[in-house]
């Protein structure tokens, strides 16, 4: 499976006309049985590929949103080897939808890009986005996914011009994760009409399909990307659900205990409805 | 003008990498920033017209060369080799921070850069960082961690007189790591105007490099100066290590000198034993990649990075430049230790015997420097870099010795 589960997913999704949602959720914010709960959820709520952030200590390309996610994830406990098992509980469920891991590059080094990667394929894990680690320093990780026949996803951003974009898809697979917004996540917001012709340049020098990430928010906003490019990702929107539900239960519960599961996920859920429902009908 | 690397020793390549360390680990809307940099980088170190300015501005603004000063009592007090202070105290604003912020503000000026934001722990760094931006009427943004903010209040003051935005970071334990993942956050987000300038020998390509070649003016003027004095090299030097910058720019113009041994010394804080109670990133850590570079890290058993301790801001900080790891590795250099303790001993005793407030990180190697005097005997000579003064420590100082507060 893994490259190929996520090149089926966008040749079914081209044969239908529509483009991907992708949702976006912080491995085990608030807790791990609460992230199994979404996983599991997304499907049927509509997500077509789902990416799985692994906490980091130093998140440096996100915003206040994901960065509190990652921090509530590891003061809960969560270890690398707790982000892979949630993988292969949610494989049990769920044999097509791909799963894309994305954080940064220390776990990946501390654990060792060839154990890592054959983790994600034992566990079936299709695709990895490492922010902090550019084509100039990505042949060792890439050599170690590419023997999985697990992807390595590049980001191509605002900043990158036509000479540069060139590196940058050389040793991509599965699809393309284009940054919307020159910023950390969650903060700016996407102008669609300023990134069409961008999305279709990367898209014809790729070859492979496109997602927009980094600035949606609204069903609105998701839409307008639907209608542009091949796949639209929402992390931060979501997240901020979960943080909502913890308030909420602050504020309730005197003891400050975490809301169950149920009702965190749920609202995630009910969150990502929306936007799915918004991406399908946009075309 | 002999500003290149002097000797045979030659790193990084040009990915950045020294030996297996280094190199550039940026999120990619940075890239090309950091390319572009480092092109305007390699061109200002070609120009001569460049370095003159530097050094007329290290002349007249900072007020180099700082005196290598013969440190009698301390020297006594040990009764071994003769002990050299490199008097980079002196400088304007106080340490040897300025000297790259000079560099670097001229490089800014070079590539047309019209708003400058910063990274700090103890401050120095954001001081001399906000004195080269009023002199030069740029606007500057300085990130602190909100921890250093309020055990450096004076040098907050002093940024903020010289027109600086303090911006207290409150993520993780508030210190200099935390400062630094804010101030990358600010460059992905202000790419188009904005110059990031660093304030130590760390991160990633060219900064290493870049800020060492600064501050090697510390180690070819000490080379100079003990020739003129003693007519020979020194028998070892000897410097703290946060980042590393004061060390590898008092260490660099010598690592071809066999006979010159290099001894870094790390904040041992609590002691290297305790659990995250320390910044030895070298003595305590392993090899990782954070803020865009390979280097030793402090890190849990999972990857996640630790926060660390220690009494002196300055050095606190989970890693350290990829050069240091380089010459910790090959074995050039030798990376020792000082806790807290033995730092704040050495601050006191540096008072009372040569009439000179050290800086808590400069204390840290000063904590050292006995015992490296008496291996090496009588006959001998070590220069240690007196980094900064230790103004800004007095009131941490004080209440670590239970003398009361002290409104600085
Ligand atoms: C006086 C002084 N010495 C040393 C340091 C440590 O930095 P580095 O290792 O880059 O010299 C600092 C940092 O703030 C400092 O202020």
């Amino acid at each position: 499976m893994t490259v190929s589960r996520i090149d089926a997913r966008f040749a079914a999704l081209k044969s239908e006309n529509r483009a991907a949602f992708i949702a976006y959720v912080m491995a085990g914010d608030p807790d791990l049985d609460t992230t199994f709960e979404i996983l599991k959820g997304l499907p049927a709520a509509g997500a077509d590929l789902i990416e799985l952030g692994f906490p980091f200590s130093d998140p440096m390309a996100e915003g206040p949103t994901i960065q509190h996610a990652a921090e509530r994830s590891l003061k809960a406990g969560t270890k690398i080897r707790d982000v892979f098992e949630l993988v292969r509980r949610f494989r049990e469920v769920d044999e097509t939808t791909p799963l894309i891991l994305m954080g940064y590059m220390n776990p990946v080094e501390f654990l060792g890009y060839d154990a890592w990667a054959a983790r994600m394929a034992q566990v079936g894990a299709d695709g990895m986005i490492v922010v902090d680690c550019p084509p100039e320093e990505a042949d060792g990780l890439a050599d170690a996914l590419d023997a999985q026949d697990v992807a390595l996803i590049r980001l191509v951003t605002p900043t990158s011009d036509t000479e540069r974009l060139k590196t940058l898809v050389k040793r991509t697979r599965g699809f393309v994760y284009y940054v919307s917004v020159t910023g950390v996540t969650g903060v700016k917001e996407i102008n669609v009409a300023a990134i069409q012709d961008e999305v279709a340049k990367v898209r014809e020098a790729a070859q492979l399909p496109v997602a927009v990430g980094f600035g949606i928010r609204t069903a609105e906003r998701a839409a307008e990307v639907a209608r542009i490019a091949d796949g639209a990702v929402v992390g931060s929107a979501l997240v901020d659900e979960i943080k909502l539900a913890l308030s909420r239960s602050e504020a309730l519960e005197p003891t400050k205990k975490l809301p169950d599961s149920q009702a965190a996920s749920a609202k995630v859920l009910e969150k990502a409805a929306i936007l799915a429902q918004a991406v399908r009908s946009a075309r | 003008m002999n500003d290149l690397r002097p000797n045979t020793y030659s790193q990084p390549d040009a990915k950045g990498r020294f030996g297996e360390f280094g190199g550039l680990y940026v999120p990619e809307t940075l890239m090309p920033l950091v390319l572009e940099l480092n092109a305007a980088w390699q061109s200002a170190k070609a120009d001569p017209t460049f370095w003159a300015e530097y050094h007329s501005l290290l002349k007249h603004f900072v007020g180099r060369p700082s005196p290598l000063y013969l440190a009698e009592r301390l020297t006594a007090h040990h009764g071994g080799a003769k002990i050299y202070f490199k008097r980079e105290e002196l400088n304007h604003t106080g340490a040897h921070k300025i000297n790259n912020c000079i560099g670097q503000i001229l490089l800014a000026r070079r590539m047309g850069r019209t708003r400058i934001i910063a990274e700090t722990g103890a401050g120095q760094h954001g001081v001399a960082s906000a004195t080269v931006c009023a002199k030069f009427d740029l606007p500057l943004v300085v990130y602190m961690g909100a921890t250093d903010v309020e055990r450096q209040a004076p040098n907050v003051f002093r940024m903020k007189l010289m027109g600086a935005e303090v911006t207290p970071v409150t993520a993780g334990n508030g210190t200099l790591k935390d400062a630094l993942n804010e101030a990358l956050r600010d460059w992905v987000t202000n790419v188009d105007d904005t110059y990031y300038m660093i304030g130590t020998a760390a991160g990633m390509h060219p900064y290493p490099e870049m800020v060492r070649d600064f501050q090697t003016v510390i180690g070819k003027e000490t080379r100079e100066q003990i020739l003129e004095q003693e007519g020979r090299l020194p028998d070892a030097v000897i410097a703290c290590i946060g980042g590393g910058s004061n060390a590898i720019g008092m260490f660099h113009p010598f690592i071809d000198d066999e006979t010159v041994q290099i001894v870094g010394v790390e904040a041992a804080g609590h002691g290297l034993e305790v659990y995250n109670g320390h910044s030895a990133s070298l003595n305590g850590g392993r090899p990782g990649v954070l803020h865009g570079n390979r280097t030793y890290l402090l890190q849990d058993d999972d990857g996640q990075i630790l926060e660390g301790h220690s009494i002196s801001a300055g050095l606190d900080y989970p890693g350290i430049g990829p050069e240091h790891a380089h010459l910790f590795k090959t074995g050039r250099a030798r990376y020792i230790t000082a806790t807290d303790d033995e730092a704040l001993e050495a601050f006191q005793l540096t008072s009372k015997l040569e009439g000179i407030i050290p800086a808590l990180e400069s204390s840290h190697a000063i904590a050292r420097v006995g015992e490296l005097a008496r291996e090496i005997g009588k006959d001998g000579i070590v220069v240690l870099n007196l980094s900064g003064r230790g103004d800004k420590d007095i009131a941490t100082v004080s209440k670590r010795l239970g003398l009361g507060g002290i409104s600085a």
